[in-house]
């Protein structure tokens, strides 16, 4: 929120406060200023200058002035304004000062120039008289100011005095930072407030006096069909109202607040909005038929024009204000065009109303239309400053002689009360939440200085809930006490440093850490970054062209996801059926910037619907994927990844042949574990590869962590070591390439019952062996069992695999 | 006699002469061989010798060849250690490298910086007592929004947008979420503590669409706002060092009563005021509170018998102000040449 403090110090006296003094005392109320500038911030050194004699430089515009600037001396100056005149008062920027440079066309601002000693058609020029756009300065923020030429001061400007104090550019600017609980504080008078509570100052209220002339507007009525939507609207009747410009006070502040000017009446009604909170809209009434106002709900498809001259169509869930005939206004959002305030307009109708903030926001948003009163309605408006604010409007009527105010006021409400709420809380409880005693008398201050009126009766503390504070107020919902509200007030104004740290003294000892299942999940993290993977983690969304990169049929699960009904953007609109797109494209990512090997791995959740769109929770289930790229990396590689994984959690995988539509079809394999299915990897398909422009091969892997959580933790148990020695012969075999490593070590295992390991160390294909063949060379341990094995026995043992190796798959012994 | 003393004489010259001239240890021990070890060495010729001698000559004779082995197997020892320290020169030189070819680590991975920081977190707030609870990432409205205090119509509701993906579910915007399913199921004492990704229709230079939170929760008799800052004081000063203070100022979540913002003094600076803590000395790191009343009383938990408070750290803040991270897309975007860099200290 805007604050301008001279506008503040009209209800708070902040003039014995330093600018950093006040912005310490609202940060610790709870208060943050996000920004703080003076408004004359760039510029420096500008003096009121007395121009005493001014002549034309000969064949030029540019005259040479004698300039007093008082307590400043003296000098000469050039001024090429057509407006310099002898005995006139005009800004001077000494030398040394800073002026905004402008343009050509001597409105546009192209940065800060630093005046310096000079010399014009040899003359010397020390200064720069200067236009109100070279100060920073707007008409509105000061009459004069948008002047092409200098800026005039009035005459009795005290020559040498500061031109930014006389211009208001000494005017200091708070950007606050306010929390969603605090609405009332969304104008200069909720700010006050609160400043006069932090600096134990009187509040001084608006004036909101005026005196009605007793004409009426006879039969006026106002119905509230849809009091659910809006709990209060007010309406009054202005008459003999002359549209006429703001004076330049209205007009200078509501441009501090980043407003322009309009007209009085509606001026009016923006700076009621401002300083009260309250948003106001003022209806021409030799526009409205019918003598009456209706709010209600929109009929489906009917139309209104905004001021904006926009068309927009409306459904029930719009709240319309309508004349006895037609739609004049979108409720909280903006007016019609049809009633709009114009130069011709004699007679005002102001509307000041509540209009419940949910309902306004869902208007606004679904229309796509937003104003300063929308915005302001979609925070929260209080119906206390529904009725503050039109009195603040009627009076600013009869201040500025903009109009005459009647004596047709109607205030349709659903009877809450504007007076404040009673509330009675326990002393002690409070000091309970906050673990410290905070003396009564403190409390006591505190609760007065924000008024709430209190008094204390032993541990009672009764208070006086002001109607604004609506954040306070009890819920009729809820039965829980509301000393927790007490508490965050007394300690936000007494001081949070007063805080004593303890350690739980009351509470019983609880047993912390990571369960099984994180330990699990640890434990496997760490062993993959052993293997050289690097943690990543993407987005649990991903775009429905991830679906149709992984070349998933029409019928695939994975297709089968759960949407974003209001997603970013269609790249980031579904829930991840599988991690294995975002690492692709993590892979694919990486290669582009020049990375052209690495291995990857994410832990994540894919999320699979049970039924859509949505009734119940969906399943999340933990996933792994590893990817591993480069040219030293294959199949191999991942297979290696994969039985670090099982061998660190002394487990065994299975694999199996299998297919996958982004997968290699020959280098693709399932992973089982004791027949659980968890999961598969391989080579990632080359129209894939080449579809994310990857210049090497990728491999990619996904695991149920779900499946795989069950070996968590698995119990080791120490097995002694063997009696006896175990053998090892290294066996080379010659076969047809078709045949499998599977195959044989099968093999070799049926042929005897005292393998250990076949274990493979060579596989040759090429010259030296027949075409079509191929040599696998194998270390074959052998482990006795109830007695070490006698002389030859493990010869025997040799001679009846390789006979059942040429057996069963003709497989020779080489040499 | 005299011939033979003449012999002994020039068997010892001889040796000297040999010994001086053996190039390696084998051919130290060929020399051993002849001269003098075995029944045919020339020592033990000499010693053959005495049988042609007279009987009282035998004894000098004996003693002087005798003299004569010691001093060669002396000799022979000198020339052993000699050899063998020189070869095993020899050896190491042949096997001279080149220091200077650089070699390749063995590659190990990271953890994400997420991770680690969750990690520490973890290890921080187990060793208080907190377990863990990790919360599912889709939620139903009522246990993200109504149930923490934030009904339909609540202004809250704009300070987090939100994914929906039906009327009833949506991404969880907090993992606060977590809080009611802890509480339904278990009266108090509670501890705990819940990581989490979470998920708000942000996405700019400085908003990611999702990001991580960790959850704190405590609910037991007679806690405090003193207890929070006490533990909140416990915290910093193992994540961010010793000397690490914090403070607590006003602030405002639904879920919370009395609400506040905690910074901590700037672990860069020390408080004095640099870049990192823009001049101000604190950092701000959390957002913590005392649980409502209501929230307690929604999950069925009487709020008079018990109270507790929260906290919520953003654990993507946390490791970009660890690791000096600048920005935060850069933790999701999986570039080697940054996961690489950021390893457990």
């Amino acid at each position: 929120m805007i604050l301008p403090l001279s506008w503040l110090q009209d209800y708070v006296d902040i003039s014995d406060v330093t600018v950093d003094e006040l912005e310490k005392k609202m940060f610790d109320a709870g208060f943050e200023v996000e920004e703080k500038y003076e408004l004359g911030k760039d510029i420096s050194n500008i003096v009121v200058g007395y121009v005493e004699s001014c002549e034309l430089i000969p064949e030029t515009h540019l005259h040479v002035c004698q300039v007093d600037a008082g307590v400043h001396g003296k000098m000469q100056v050039c001024c090429g304004a057509d407006n310099v005149k002898a005995g006139g008062k005009f800004p001077l920027a000494l030398v040394g000062a800073s002026v905004y440079a402008t343009a050509k066309d001597h409105k546009t601002v192209e940065g800060v120039m630093t005046i310096k000693k000079g010399k014009l058609r040899g003359y010397e020029s020390c200064g720069m008289l200067c236009s109100g756009v070279e100060l920073g300065l707007t008409e509105d923020l000061y009459p004069g100011s948008e002047y092409n030429g200098l800026l005039v001061l009035p005459d009795d400007a005290e020559v040498g005095s500061d031109v930014k104090k006389l211009t208001g550019l000494d005017e200091w600017i708070f950007d606050i930072a306010l929390t969603a609980n605090r609405p009332d504080c969304q104008s200069i008078l909720g700010m006050a407030r609160e400043v006069a509570a932090m600096l134990s100052k009187e509040l001084k209220m608006p004036a909101t006096d005026y005196t009605e002339t007793g004409v009426t507007k006879d039969g006026f009525k106002v119905t509230v069909q849809a009091p659910d939507l809006c709990p209060r609207y007010s309406a009054h009747y202005v008459h003999d109202v002359k549209i006429e410009e703001s004076p330049a006070w209205m007009k200078r502040r509501l441009a501090l607040v980043g407003m322009g000017s309009i007209s009085n009446v509606v001026d009016i009604t923006n700076y009621v909005l401002k300083e009260i909170g309250q948003p106001m809209h003022a209806f021409d009434c030799s526009y409205l038929e019918g003598n009456e106002i209706v709010v209600r709900r929109a009929n489906n498809g009917e139309k209104i024009v905004t001021l904006d001259e926009q068309e927009y169509s409306m459904t029930d869930a719009n709240l319309v204000i309508c004349d006895g005939v037609k739609p004049v206004a979108l409720a909280g959002v903006m007016g019609g065009l049809n009633s709009e305030i114009r130069d011709t307009t004699t007679a005002v109708l102001f509307e000041s109303a509540k209009f419940a903030r949910d309902n306004v926001r869902k208007t606004a948003r679904s229309l796509g239309k937003s104003s300063d009163a929308s915005s302001r309605y979609e925070k929260g408006v209080d119906e206390y400053s529904t009725v503050l604010g039109m009195k603040r409007a009627l009076h600013l009527i009869e201040e500025l002689g903009a109009g005459k105010v009647s004596s047709t006021h109607v205030d349709v409400n659903t009877g809450n009360s504007i007076e404040p709420t009673p509330m009675t809380v326990s002393i002690k409880k409070v000091n309970g939440v906050l673990g410290i005693e905070v003396p009564t008398e403190d409390i006591c201050k505190v609760m007065k200085d924000l008024h709430f009126n209190p008094t204390v009766d032993g541990d009672a503390l009764t208070i006086q809930v002001p109607a604004y504070r609506e954040d306070m107020l009890p819920n009729a919902d809820s039965k829980v006490e509301r000393y927790p509200d007490v508490a965050e007030e007394v300690i936000r104004m007494y001081g949070y440093d007063h805080i004593v740290p303890t350690f739980m003294p009351t509470a019983q000892l609880t047993m912390g850490g990571l369960n099984l299942q994180q330990k699990g999940e640890l434990a496997l993290k760490k062993t993959l970054c052993m293997t050289g993977a690097h943690e990543c983690m993407h987005y649990s969304f991903f775009s429905p062209s991830d679906l149709d990169l992984l070349r998933y049929p029409e019928d695939a699960m994975e297709r089968n996801a759960i949407k974003i009904l209001n997603p970013i953007n269609q790249d980031l609109s579904l829930m991840r059926t599988t991690l294995v797109a975002s690492m692709l494209n993590a892979v694919s990512r990486n290669e582009k910037n020049g990375i052209l090997s690495g291995r990857l791995f994410e832990v994540a959740k894919i999320f699979v619907p049970k039924a859509l769109p949505l009734t119940e929770y969906p399943e999340e289930k933990n996933r792994l994927c590893v990817a591993t790229f480069g040219n030293e990396e294959s199949f191999y590689t991942m297979k290696s990844i994969a039985e670090t994984i099982a061998s660190s959690m002394d487990i065994t995988f299975a694999y199996e042949e299998t297919k996958k539509s982004f997968l290699h079809p020959y280098q693709a394999v399932s992973v089982t574990c004791e027949g659980v299915e968890l999961g598969f990897f391989g080579k990632v398909a080359y129209d894939i590869q080449d579809e994310l422009d990857m210049r090497t091969p990728a491999y990619v892997m996904e695991l149920d962590l779900d499946a795989l959580s069950a070996w968590y933790g698995k119990k080791r148990t120490f097995k002694p070591l063997a009696k006896f020695a175990e053998e090892k012969r290294d066996l080379a075999f010659l076969m047809n390439k078709e045949i499998t490593f599977k195959q044989v070590e099968d093999c070799i295992r049926k042929a005897n019952k005292y393998i250990k390991e076949v274990k493979l160390f060579d596989v040759y294909e090429g010259d030296r062996i027949p075409e079509g063949k191929k040599s696998m060379a194998y270390t074959v341990t052998f482990m006795p069992k109830e007695e070490p094995f006698e002389g030859d026995s493990v010869q025997k043992f040799v001679d009846k695999i390789c006979r059942t190796l040429k057996n069963d798959l003709d497989v020779e012994l080489r040499g | 006699m005299e011939n033979l003393t003449g012999n002994l004489a020039e068997l010892k010259a001889k040796i000297e002469t040999e010994l001086n001239v053996l190039k390696n240890s084998k051919e130290l021990y060929e020399f051993k061989n002849v001269y003098l070890e075995g029944k045919k060495s020339k020592i033990s010729e000499l010693m053959k010798e005495m049988r042609n001698l007279a009987p009282e000559e035998r004894a000098g004779y004996g003693k002087s060849v005798n003299e004569l082995k010691e001093w060669a197997l002396g000799r022979f020892a000198e020339m052993e250690e000699k050899m063998k320290a020189l070869e095993l020169q020899h050896r190491y030189e042949k096997e001279k490298i080149d220091l200077s070819i650089p070699a390749e680590p063995q590659k190990i991975g990271n953890l994400h910086p997420v991770t680690l920081v969750r990690n520490q977190l973890i290890d921080i707030f187990a060793g208080m007592g907190f377990e863990i609870y990790e919360g599912s990432e889709i939620e139903t409205d009522y246990y993200n929004f109504t149930a923490l205090n934030t009904p339909q119509d609540h202004p809250a509701r704009d300070m987090q947008d939100t994914f929906y993906l039906s009327p009833e579910f949506l991404l969880r915007t907090q993992t606060s979420a977590g809080q009611i399913h802890v509480m339904e199921k278990k009266q108090p004492p509670i501890k705990i503590l819940s990581p989490g990704k979470v998920f708000r229709s942000d996405d700019d230079a400085t908003h990611s669409p999702m990001f991580s939170q960790m959850e704190g929760l405590v609910v037991d008799k007679g806690i405090t706002l003193g207890d929070l800052k006490g533990m909140l004081d416990v915290f910093v000063k193992k994540i961010y060092g010793e000397d690490t203070t914090t403070r607590l100022r006003p602030s405002y979540f639904p879920f919370t009563e009395p609400s506040v913002e905690v910074d901590c003094s700037c672990f860069e600076c020390g408080g004095k005021g640099c870049s990192l803590c823009k001049g101000t000395g604190w950092i701000e790191i959390l957002g913590a509170g005392v649980v409502n009343k209501q929230v307690l009383e929604n999950c069925g938990i009487d709020s008079e018998e018990y109270s507790g408070f929260a906290f919520g750290i953003g654990i993507e803040r946390t490791a970009m102000l660890k690791y000096g991270i600048n920005n935060i897309k850069l933790l999701f975007n999986s570039d080697i040449r940054v996961l690489e860099q950021i390893t457990e200290k």
